[in-house]
């Protein structure tokens, strides 16, 4: 939550993307006043050697989690659902490329 | 233009380097419009292709069997949104793309515009229908676009097991009594061509190709795959005791490929200007869902205003 003293910089989630092509990754955190600030200090945090090719900073208060107190009942939908993967099924026997 | 073409030339070079171009990357015009019409006609096939698997889901023989066609339909709506979320990247809005295919303008695969008459339908249709998609799909895990090539990792990922699902219910069927086998084998002719034209027109109709390989957004022709789908499936159809409809059909020991007959590219291009057996009912349905499903939007953001007045209060 942004602070009321006005010199308390926000905190960012920082994200970098090690190579084109690979998804943005969640690396850490750091507190600058405003977005361009957050990709700068990243750039000097986060990759000093050439670990990233792109960084995302979204300010840590746009993010929400799930809670993982709850993850046995959120997450149970899915544990009774074997047939979601491949193995489940019998291919009859000399079948190639499936 | 001396700009632009430089431009163009560090772009292609990304491109010939095996890079991904990557949505805040200078992309010409042609690529983005090209992409923007591939990505929303993957998306739209998506979305519509539930509509024939949904039609058997009451009516799926064992509770066994439903269960496995309502988790793949549910996978085919997760596909859609993580398609439409690929277009997104190239600064087009979500409502617009889906307005494009409810007002029929926008293209989806013409085989979901057949109908899907019997049980074994459901059968073929994860065998060939999604057999021929996944050829096409893991090409595109290594297209030049980043988004849409991660999208399309995670979506062969978790189409593995379409495909199996559908060559088993057919391998079940084939084994089962003279009118099961008999089911399966109609299925299998009703499906066979239609599944060869989900890749689109021979190299040389295919006016498109060569800048789509040129920008690697396709990498392999559609001859090419079309050959090796054919190749891989007329020996699982053996296997399980089918026969591939076409007379032409022959192992040719000089090329090592099937040899085959000719497609009906009439019938292709009447599917495709919208005279299908089903176009109409598919659309008809998709626009249905999408008005009475309005009160659902409504009431979700009416629920999010509620929530968020209760918190501020």
């Amino acid at each position: 939550m942004s602070s009321e003293n006005p010199n308390n910089w926000p905190l960012w989630e920082i994200f970098i993307q090690s190579k084109r092509g690979l998804d943005h990754k969640h690396v850490g955190s750091l507190h600058a006043a405003d977005a361009d600030m957050a990709i700068e200090n990243a750039r000097d945090v986060y990759t000093r050697r050439q670990e990233g090719n792109s960084i995302w900073v979204v300010k840590s208060e746009h993010i929400h989690a799930s809670r993982p107190e709850d993850a046995e009942s959120f997450y149970d939908p899915a544990d009774d659902k074997v047939y979601r993967h491949p193995t489940f099924y019998t291919m009859p026997e000399g079948a190639k490329y499936i | 233009m001396t700009d632009v073409k430089n431009l163009e030339d560090i772009f292609q070079a990304k491109i010939d380097a095996e890079q991904k171009i990557e949505p805040k990357d200078w992309m010409p015009d042609a690529y983005r419009k090209n992409l923007i019409r591939q990505i929303s006609q993957h998306a739209h096939s998506e979305v519509v292709g539930m509509l024939p698997e949904g039609n058997w889901i009451s009516r799926a023989p064992s509770l066994k069997r439903k269960a496995i066609l309502l988790a793949k339909v549910q996978d085919e709506a997760g596909h859609g949104l993580y398609l439409y979320s690929a277009v997104e990247t190239m600064g087009t809005s979500r409502e617009q793309t889906i307005d494009d295919l409810l007002s029929g303008k926008a293209k989806y695969s013409s085989i979901f515009n057949y109908p899907t008459l019997t049980w074994a339908d459901i059968g073929a249709v994860g065998w060939l229908v999604d057999g021929a998609a996944i050829m096409n799909q893991v090409m595109l895990c290594r297209t030049s676009y980043g988004p849409y090539a991660r999208a399309m990792v995670r979506i062969c990922k978790e189409e593995s097991f379409h495909q199996r699902q559908g060559y088993e219910i057919m391998a079940v069927l084939a084994k089962g009594s003279p009118e099961q086998k008999e089911m399966a084998q109609d299925a299998l002719n009703r499906w066979w061509w239609p599944s060869l034209m989900m890749f689109g027109p021979t190299d040389a109709n295919s006016p498109h190709s060569a800048q789509s390989m040129k920008w690697k957004i396709k990498r392999q022709s559609n001859d090419e795959l079309r050959q090796t789908f054919i190749d891989r499936t007329v020996q699982q159809a053996e296997v399980i005791g089918l026969t591939i409809p076409d007379p032409d059909l022959k192992w040719n020991e000089e090329t090592k490929h099937y040899d085959w007959g000719t497609i009906d590219w009439t019938e292709f291009n009447n599917v495709v200007a919208g005279n299908g057996p089903c176009n109409k009912e598919r659309l008809a349905a998709r626009n249905k869902a999408h008005n009475e499903g309005a009160w659902v939007r409504e009431a979700a953001v009416a629920y999010a205003a509620k929530k968020a007045k209760r918190k501020a209060a």
